[in-house]
């Protein structure tokens, strides 16, 4: 195993009250892969992404992304070392246009200082422009370019989902971290965002995590899968050693049922 | 669609024309210098209400202390021109400033506080800044400040109000405006784009601050005489001009404005049936509110490119019937 792992996560724990969500728990992703976090519902998987996006307190364990360590870091902090996510109870800016969601998330980028937006220096259009233009290519990548002018909020489910995505991807992100992406989404669109994602890994050559039910979906899709349990990691492997393994099967089959 | 270079032009044109036409009517009686003088009080509210707006509307905070840095502005100001001789215009500046900076101190503290915690900070913090002024004599004490010439002049009031919502409104189009709307919007998911939510709450905080200390500057030297009663620069003088902003519509600064102008000239012509007053004002709120909850605008924009559109809209029907 090569030792240039992007993302490190070694003995996490996240503890809410008497309820130990994520237990002890180490993992590692090299660049560029995709790969899955699988697990029972409650089984701790958001709150992996919630750690890792600075969104709750970690009470023990590292996390540390290239050269940098993320570990209870603010969630702003962290999304500026290029850790990107979509929520899995959608949050995007409903009552904005689809276009300034994703222009709002240009902000890390943005070059051009307060006094510059106040009294509208050549500067500021010209970089406005340009955000404008990348914001149009990101929806452009997820197929949503007619909407643009749309407010986010009135778009069906499955096209928030994906706005959400092109919204994460305007932060030139390093790693992506989407959860349960293909939720509420039809088998047609199911199958859009498996190209999508794809591509985002070898088009922007970006690493990839998703937390997802659909088992179709991630085995076709990862490369790499972790099966957590009750806030344990259980299993790591690809999709096919995944699949035969004696205690996952027993997780998804004799637990609390997913 | 109206270019953007042509629109800033009319835009331009039209509100040198509005000047050009309230001096006319001034040189030929028509306008009295009472009626000029409702015009600065407006072109005053214009500036509380859009600044207030920046912190209440587009950032989401609920800041019911405003008339605090209004008194701020007012106060140093005419320190300034009775006590030092200073120029006007640097007055304002530094009665804008100190409010700015009394902002900043406000908010870093107060904005880690949410919802009913920050409104309540914020009152006490307007009631302290009173109850400071109460006890300072350099300003006049409870006997008030007076004394104070009268330098605010419609043109000055009016190029202030100008200033500031086209700042406001170029803050508010930039990428520090979007996060703060992102703040308003959803704080987490803000947060997880790299928008610093801390530091845009204080930064629409002091800007807010500063733009009501000029306010504050030039309602000092419009009205000659500040008391440090509420209804003056306490929570009442905040209130009047939250509910001028809540009745324009959070978000929208063209509400604002509309909301400033008529909620400030309405009282002046019921001044005639002064015991109907204190009743048909919440009336008219209580309509207003009852029909339109989210304010006369609604968050919108009235914009000659709106404006073009429903005249053509006007236009076309009129073809076709
Ligand atoms: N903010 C929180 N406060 C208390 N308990 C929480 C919180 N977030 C998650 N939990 C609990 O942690 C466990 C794991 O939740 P979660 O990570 O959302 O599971 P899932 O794997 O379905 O995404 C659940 O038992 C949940 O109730
Ligand atoms: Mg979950």
């Amino acid at each position: 195993m090569p030792t240039t792992a992007e993302l490190m996560v070694s003995n996490l724990s996240v503890q809410f009250g008497g309820l130990k969500a994520v237990n002890e728990v180490s993992f590692s992703l090299q660049p560029q892969t995709l790969a899955g976090l699988i697990g029972p519902n409650g089984a701790g998987k958001t709150t992996i992404f919630n750690a890792l996006t600075g969104l709750c307190p970690v009470s023990g364990g590292e996390i540390s992304f290239g050269d940098q360590r993320l570990t209870n870091q603010p969630p702003h902090t962290i999304a500026r070392c290029g850790v990107a996510r979509t929520f899995q109870n959608i949050r995007l800016f409903k009552n904005l246009t689809v276009l300034d969601n994703l222009r709002i998330a240009y902000h890390k980028n943005r070059q051009y200082s307060l006094l510059c937006s106040l009294f509208r220096s050549p500067r500021y259009w010209r970089e406005e422009e340009q955000i404008t233009a990348r914001a149009k290519e990101a929806l452009e990548l997820v197929g949503l370019a007619t909407k643009a002018e749309h407010l986010a909020g009135s778009l069906p489910y499955g096209e928030q989902r994906r706005v959400e995505i092109a919204r994460a991807l305007m932060l030139s992100p390093k790693l992506l971290l989407l959860d349960e992406p293909a939720a509420g989404m039809n088998p047609q669109e199911t199958l859009t965002l498996l190209e999508l994602i794809r591509r985002l890994r070898n088009e922007l050559k970006i690493t990839i995590l998703l937390i997802e039910h659909d088992m179709k979906l991630v085995m076709n899709l990862c490369e790499r899968l972790f099966v957590l349990d009750y806030g344990h990691l259980i299993a790591t492997g690809d999709p096919k050693a995944i699949q035969s393994n004696r205690r996952v099967v027993e997780a998804y089959l004799g637990g609390t049922g997913a | 669609m109206v270019k953007p270079r042509l629109t800033g032009l009319i835009k331009i044109i039209l509100l040198l024309c509005i000047y050009g036409v309230v001096r006319l009517l001034e040189s030929r009686g028509l306008l009295l210098p009472y009626h000029v003088q409702v015009l600065s009080l407006c072109c005053i509210n214009v500036i509380l209400v859009v600044s207030l707006n920046l912190i209440n509307g587009f950032t989401g905070q609920f800041s019911i202390g405003h008339a605090g840095f209004l008194a701020i502005g007012a106060y140093l100001s005419a320190f300034l021109t009775v006590k030092m001789h200073v120029p006007f215009l640097a007055a304002i500046l530094c009665g804008g400033l100190l409010a700015g900076l009394a902002g900043l101190a406000v908010g870093l503290p107060a904005l880690r506080l949410r919802g009913d915690y920050l409104a309540i900070a914020t009152l006490g913090f307007g009631e302290i800044i009173r109850v400071i002024i109460l006890n300072m004599e350099a300003v006049g004490g409870a006997k008030g400040f007076s004394g104070i010439p009268k330098y605010t002049t419609f043109g000055i009031a009016y190029l202030t109000a100008i200033i500031t919502v086209v700042v406001i409104r170029n803050f508010v189009h930039s990428d520090y405006g979007r996060a703060c709307l992102a703040v308003r919007e959803d704080e987490i998911a803000a947060e997880s784009l790299g928008v610093n939510s801390t530091y845009f709450k204080v930064l629409a905080f002091a800007l807010g601050a500063f733009f009501a200390g000029t306010a504050g500057a030039l309602f000092s030297h419009y009205l000659q005489y500040m008391a440090p009663t509420p209804s003056q620069i306490g929570f009442v003088k905040s209130i009047d001009i939250l509910i001028m902003l809540v009745l324009g519509g959070l978000g929208s600064l063209t509400g604002s404005v509309i909301a400033a102008v008529v909620l400030t000239i309405i009282p002046e012509l019921l001044r005639g049936f002064a015991e109907y007053r204190m009743i048909i004002y919440p009336i008219l709120l209580i309509v207003v509110m009852l029909y339109l909850p989210a304010g006369l605008m609604a968050g919108r924009e009235l914009s000659l490119d709106s404006l073009a559109r429903l005249c053509k809209g006007v236009k076309s029907s009129a073809h076709y019937s």
